[in-house]
Parts: structure tokens; C-alpha cells; sequence
């Protein structure tokens, strides 16, 4: 049997401010294996981001475990969960988080620059590839100000693919996006998962979530509902199709 | 992550608000054009001034009137009168037995007066010598002759004029034999020196030369000297002279130690390593006084650091999303830091090259020999100095920016 990709016991998330703690997540406990494709799905508040965060390592839990690729990341250190986001984690965000005055081409290079086993040469080997996923290889001399919003969401991803991640995170990729747009980028998740990569979708839309092959519906900061989606929607650029 | 990122990421920066760059970097353009100018006319001043003593020649000792300890100037350079030289201390020196490696020697007083020739007259400066100045200095005679010792014993009223002096004076006519009045003295030009320039902080063109005792007696009525120069055979005697001529004046004097000493002896070694030393800590005082310029300038990047830090507060967060660690942060903006205090740096150079050159040319054009000095120390240690307030004040801001958690720097509006 294998290892899962994801696996957390109990775990908890409490944040303290000025001596007042406000738990947000309560002894979570699910696994993802290599190649799902999972919705985190839930109300505003009630912890889906800050799941994402942890699960991301930009956060880490107040308590229980978190096992990636079997191993305990609650003990690294920041250095080290940083060297596992380059290499294993990709991230698209709600606001594109594109670097201004910087061409796609270069945005695209920016994990690039802080892998330490890259060379500079490679480059091209690398962001081409996912230039081309993302159908932008037209667009990589333009400047980031220079593109639409549905462009900025597909330069985003390029960005989160270039080095080659076994997982992704989304989150609300599409709510900046109108619906055109938006449904462009739900057919490249679905084409990348369909071609293998784990992609993790955190959105408050139930639409949106139908696009995942798993549900996993939070309310309150605790899992309510852990479903398989019985029917499925299938991006095709143009309008939907139920699977 | 190579350094030629940051340094990409600076430049956009500094080109998306041009003229806030400009003012950022103002303070440190100031500063180090301000360090290169104080650096290039110090050393420019300071050659001036030993080619001035170097002009007089190196192996002569000089003689001055009024005590004063080995580092310092007598009194009487600060223009306190103080008539304790004699022209028979001269006398005295010039005995063979007493200072025998003394070759030749003069006594110097000097005065202002209105020289005339027929409708030409003019104030007038006028040294007055002895017949061993044209030994002790390195003028040379054009026309005519130097007066003779029977002619300083005499009082004769007999001049060697300067070049610019000899043309103003007199014009096209020639010189020699001419009679013209200084003071109402009436005086016959016996000589005229070549073309020289300034050497000893005196210009010998625009200058009337007449016998030491003729100036002391019918001129300035006074009987002693401003000062005196020795000439000694060779730089290798320079001290056993000095040696003599202090021991021959004391006996003179009659002074029993060096305590009781009425007079100073230098020799242009120790005045030029004097000048050296007083205009060496001279042009560093100023350029730490021009360096103040520089701490605020730096201040000021460090005020520009910090708000770019919170501006780009989303993009540390995204950098470190995706992988960036802190020292990664930290060279960033670090390195940015320094690119600005660089670029500024090295603008400051171009600008104090430029106005110390600019300098040069008026300070030429005023008659002055001036030479163009900016040494390449000075360039190093301008830019030196830009990179390391880069660093200085760039650290604080390059901390703070790698301190910023992903998490919450992704949520900042």
C-alpha cells in the first residue's frame, strides 16, 4: 500500500492575540493520495484558508500531526519547509500575486531562482513546458500589468507548475476572474490533474468545488463531509458538461 | 539565487519612480562628490605649496627671528616683530671655521613702496638682500648684473628688478642704467632676473630687489633681519650644518643652552614635512566634515528601504511562498540597498571630478598653477564608501523584510 501523499491526526490550529486565543480548526483527520483532485470547500470563517496554509506549510498547526510524503513536517525547521515549498508545492492565489514590471517569462522563473540543484541555463527547459500547459508561450516577453485577468490566473499557475510539484494549492482561483475566464481555468486544473498532479481547490462555491473529483466540506473549522462528487463538472472552455 | 536578480529588480525599481530616486540618492551624490572635491583641491593645494618650497631649493636652511619649539612656527611668522637677527649673524655663519659646509647665505627684509618712472608708477613690493642672494636662490639674470658686498656695505642705490616689474615699469625701454624712484630714493637697474613665476610665496617677477643694508638703513631704518637663508653644500650635511649655524648663533648671542634660543633654524626638509603634516590632517578634517553629508544621506535610504519593504510586503510573501529563504530576503534587499548607494556614488564621483576640474581651470586662469589631482585612492575610497551606507543602512531594512510571515504578508491589503 502506499504512502499518501497528505496525512493529518488530529490536528488543530488555535491563534493568540494579545493573550486571546481563538481555536479555528478541531482535531481534522483525512488523508489525499498522489494524483486526487480535492475541493476544500466552506463557508467565510470557517477555516478552509487557514487549512490550506498549514497544509501548504506557510502555517504550521498548534497541534496533532501532518505527514508529507510520510514524514512529520511539524519538526522541520522554516529553512527546510521552505525548501519543500520550491520543490514539491505550487500555489495559485485568489489575487494572481504577479511580481509588477516583470515579464511572464520571468515571473514564471521565480521559484527557479531559489532552487539551489537549478542551473541558470536550464531554464528554458523548464518554463517552456509550462508556458505551453497553460497556452501563454505567446505572451512571455509581455509584462505582467500588460494581461488580462484570466491571462494573470494562467501565468500563475505556469509559475506554480514550473518546478515540476507533486502537489497544488488553489485558492479561490477563479474569484477574481469572470466566469469565461474562470471556466478557462478550471479546464488547465482539470487537464494538469488529468495528466497526474495533485491539485488541492479551496473555494466557498459550490459550483466551483463540483469541479473536484472529492469534496471536503469544513464548517466551523471541522470536516462535516468527506464525498466523492457523483456529478462531476467537466471544464470544456466553452460551457459545461456533466460527468 | 544569483546576485544579477536583485540587481535587475533595483533598476526597475529605480526606473519605475525616476525622481524619487533621484532624491533618495541626492544625499549620497552630495556626500561623495563633496569627499572628492575636498580630497582633489586639498592634494592640489598641498602640491602647490611644496612646489612653492621646492621652487627655493632643497638643500637651504632658513633662519628666523624668535624662539619656538621644533613642531611649530616662531612668532615672528605670525607677523610679531622680533629683531633679534642680525646681518652680522650672517657674518658670522659665513667664517669658514664656524659653518663649513655653508657655500653661500642672505639676509631678507622687506618692504612696500611706490616705484616711479617718468609717468609710471605703481606700489611696489621690495625685498632687500644680500649680495649672496643670486647664490642662495635659483634666480637667473636675463640682463645686467647682481650687486656686489661693496655695494651692500656702501648703501648703494642699485636694483635688479623682476620681469613683469622691468615690463610694467618701464615699458619698451630697456632697463639697464635707468633711473627710476622707490620711495623717493632714486635708484639705477643694474640687472633684471629671468622669467620665473612664484617660488617661496613670493612672485620674483613683480618683485624690486636692492641691497640688504640700502633697504634696512634708507628705507625701512632698521637694523636687523626678517629672516635669513643658508645654502649648504649638499642635502647629506643638512643636519651638522644646522648643527653649526645654531651653535655659531648662540655664541653670537651669547646664549648658553637651547632653552635661551632667540632665534629658529628649519631646513625645507622639515618645513615640507610640516606643510605635509598640517595640510594632510587638514584635507581629512574636511572630508569627514563633507562625510556628515553622507550619514544623513544614508539615513535617507534607510527611511526609502523601509517603505519599500512595506509596499512590497505581498511580494516577500509570495518570494517566500514560493521557497525563498530568509538570507534570500535578506541579500535581496540588501543588495538593493547597495545598487542605489552605488549608483549614487558613483554619479557623486563624476559630479566632484567635474567641479574639481572646473576648479583647476578658473584657479589657472587666475594666474595660479594649479594642477588637476584626483587620485585614484580618492575614487576608491569614494566608492568604498557608497557601498558600505548601503550596507549600513540597508541591514535594518533587510531584516525586518525577511522577518515577514508568508501567511500573513499573502493576506496584506
Amino acid at each position: 500500500m502506499s504512502i499518501p501523499l497528505i496525512k493529518v491526526e488530529n490536528l488543530c490550529k488555535t491563534y493568540e492575540n494579545e493573550g486571546v486565543e481563538t481555536p479555528v480548526l478541531h482535531e481534522m483527520n483525512f488523508e489525499i493520495e498522489k494524483g486526487e483532485f480535492v475541493s476544500i470547500m466552506g463557508p467565510s470563517g470557517s477555516g478552509k484558508s487557514t487549512l490550506m496554509q498549514i497544509l501548504g506549510m506557510l502555517d504550521r498547526p498548534s497541534c496533532g500531526t501532518y505527514l508529507f510524503e510520510g514524514k512529520d513536517i511539524t519538526k522541520f525547521s522554516d529553512d527546510e519547509l521552505a525548501k519543500i515549498r520550491n520543490k514539491k508545492i505550487g500555489f495559485v492565489f485568489q489575487s494572481f500575486n504577479l511580481l509588477p514590471r516583470t515579464s511572464v517569462y520571468e515571473n514564471i522563473e521565480l521559484p527557479l531562482l531559489y532552487d539551489s540543484d537549478h542551473l541558470e541555463k536550464h531554464n528554458d527547459e523548464k518554463i517552456l513546458p509550462a508556458l505551453k500547459a497553460v497556452d501563454m508561450e505567446h505572451r512571455a516577453t509581455y509584462l505582467s500589468n500588460q494581461l488580462s485577468g484570466g491571462e494573470k490566473q494562467r501565468v500563475a499557475i505556469a509559475r506554480a507548475l514550473v518546478n515540476e510539484p507533486e502537489i497544488i494549492f488553489a485558492d479561490e482561483p477563479t474569484g477574481n476572474l469572470d466566469s469565461k475566464s474562470g471556466l478557462a481555468v478550471m479546464k488547465i486544473l482539470q487537464d494538469l490533474n488529468n495528466h497526474g498532479h495533485t491539485i488541492i481547490l479551496v473555494t466557498h462555491e459550490t459550483y466551483t468545488a463540483q469541479h473536484a473529483k472529492r469534496i471536503l466540506q469544513i464548517r466551523d473549522g471541522k470536516i462535516i463531509a468527506d464525498v466523492k462528487v457523483e456529478k462531476r463538472l467537466i471544464a470544456d472552455g466553452e460551457g459545461e458538461l456533466l460527468k | 539565487m544569483k546576485l544579477s536578480s536583485p540587481i535587475k529588480i533595483s533598476y526597475k525599481n529605480l526606473m519605475a519612480a525616476k525622481f524619487r530616486s533621484f532624491l533618495t540618492i541626492l544625499g549620497i551624490i552630495i556626500g561623495i562628490a563633496s569627499v572628492i572635491i575636498v580630497m582633489a583641491i586639498g592634494a592640489s593645494a598641498q602640491q602647490l605649496i611644496i612646489d612653492q618650497v621646492n621652487g627655493m631649493g632643497t638643500n637651504l636652511i632658513g633662519i628666523l627671528p624668535g624662539a619656538s619649539d621644533e613642531e611649530g612656527p616662531p612668532a615672528s611668522v605670525m607677523g610679531v616683530v622680533t629683531t633679534t637677527l642680525k646681518t652680522s649673524d650672517l657674518d658670522a655663519i659665513m667664517i669658514k671655521k664656524n659653518v663649513p659646509n655653508a657655500i653661500a647665505a642672505s639676509g631678507y627684509v622687506s618692504g612696500i613702496a611706490t616705484a616711479e618712472y617718468k609717468s609710471t608708477s605703481s606700489q611696489s613690493n621690495f625685498q632687500g638682500v644680500s649680495a649672496g642672494f643670486i647664490d642662495v636662490e635659483n634666480n637667473k639674470l636675463q640682463a645686467g648684473r647682481f650687486f656686489t658686498n661693496e655695494e651692500d656695505d656702501g648703501v648703494a642705490r642699485v636694483a635688479v628688478i623682476g620681469s613683469k616689474k622691468a615690463a610694467d615699469l618701464f615699458g619698451s625701454d630697456d632697463p639697464i642704467g635707468k633711473v627710476f624712484s622707490l620711495k623717493d630714493t632714486n635708484f639705477v637697474v643694474i640687472g633684471i632676473f629671468e622669467k620665473k613665476g612664484s617660488s617661496g610665496f613670493s612672485n620674483v617677477d613683480e618683485m624690486i630687489f636692492i641691497p640688504l643694508q640700502t633697504a634696512q638703513k634708507i628705507m625701512l631704518g632698521i637694523n636687523y633681519l626678517n629672516f635669513a637663508r643658508v645654502k649648504i653644500d649638499s642635502f647629506e650635511n643638512m643636519d651638522r650644518a644646522a648643527a653649526d649655524i645654531k651653535y655659531t648663533i648662540r655664541m653670537k648671542h651669547n646664549i648658553k643652552t637651547s632653552a635661551g634660543d632667540d632665534f629658529s633654524v628649519r631646513n625645507t626638509a622639515q618645513a615640507l614635512e610640516m606643510i605635509n603634516k598640517i595640510t594632510n590632517v587638514l584635507k581629512y578634517f574636511l572630508a569627514g566634515i563633507a562625510g556628515i553629508s553622507l550619514l544623513v544621506g544614508g539615513i535617507g535610504i534607510m527611511n526609502i528601504m523601509l517603505i519599500s519593504v512595506n509596499q512590497r510586503i505581498r511580494e516577500v510573501g509570495l518570494r517566500k511562498a514560493v521557497g525563498a529563504r530568509t538570507r534570500h530576503i535578506i541579500v535581496q534587499f540588501l543588495a538593493e540597498s547597495v545598487f542605489i548607494t552605488l549608483v549614487g556614488g558613483i554619479i557623486g564621483i563624476i559630479v566632484g571630478i567635474l567641479v574639481s576640474f572646473l576648479a583647476s581651470v578658473i584657479i589657472n586662469y587666475l594666474g595660479y598653477s594649479w594642477q588637476f589631482l584626483v587620485s585614484l585612492s580618492s575614487i576608491i575610497i569614494g566608492t568604498s564608501i557608497s557601498v558600505l551606507i548601503g550596507i549600513i543602512f540597508g541591514i535594518y531594512p533587510a531584516r525586518k523584510a525577511s522577518q515577514i510571515s508568508p501567511m500573513e504578508a499573502l493576506r496584506y491589503e
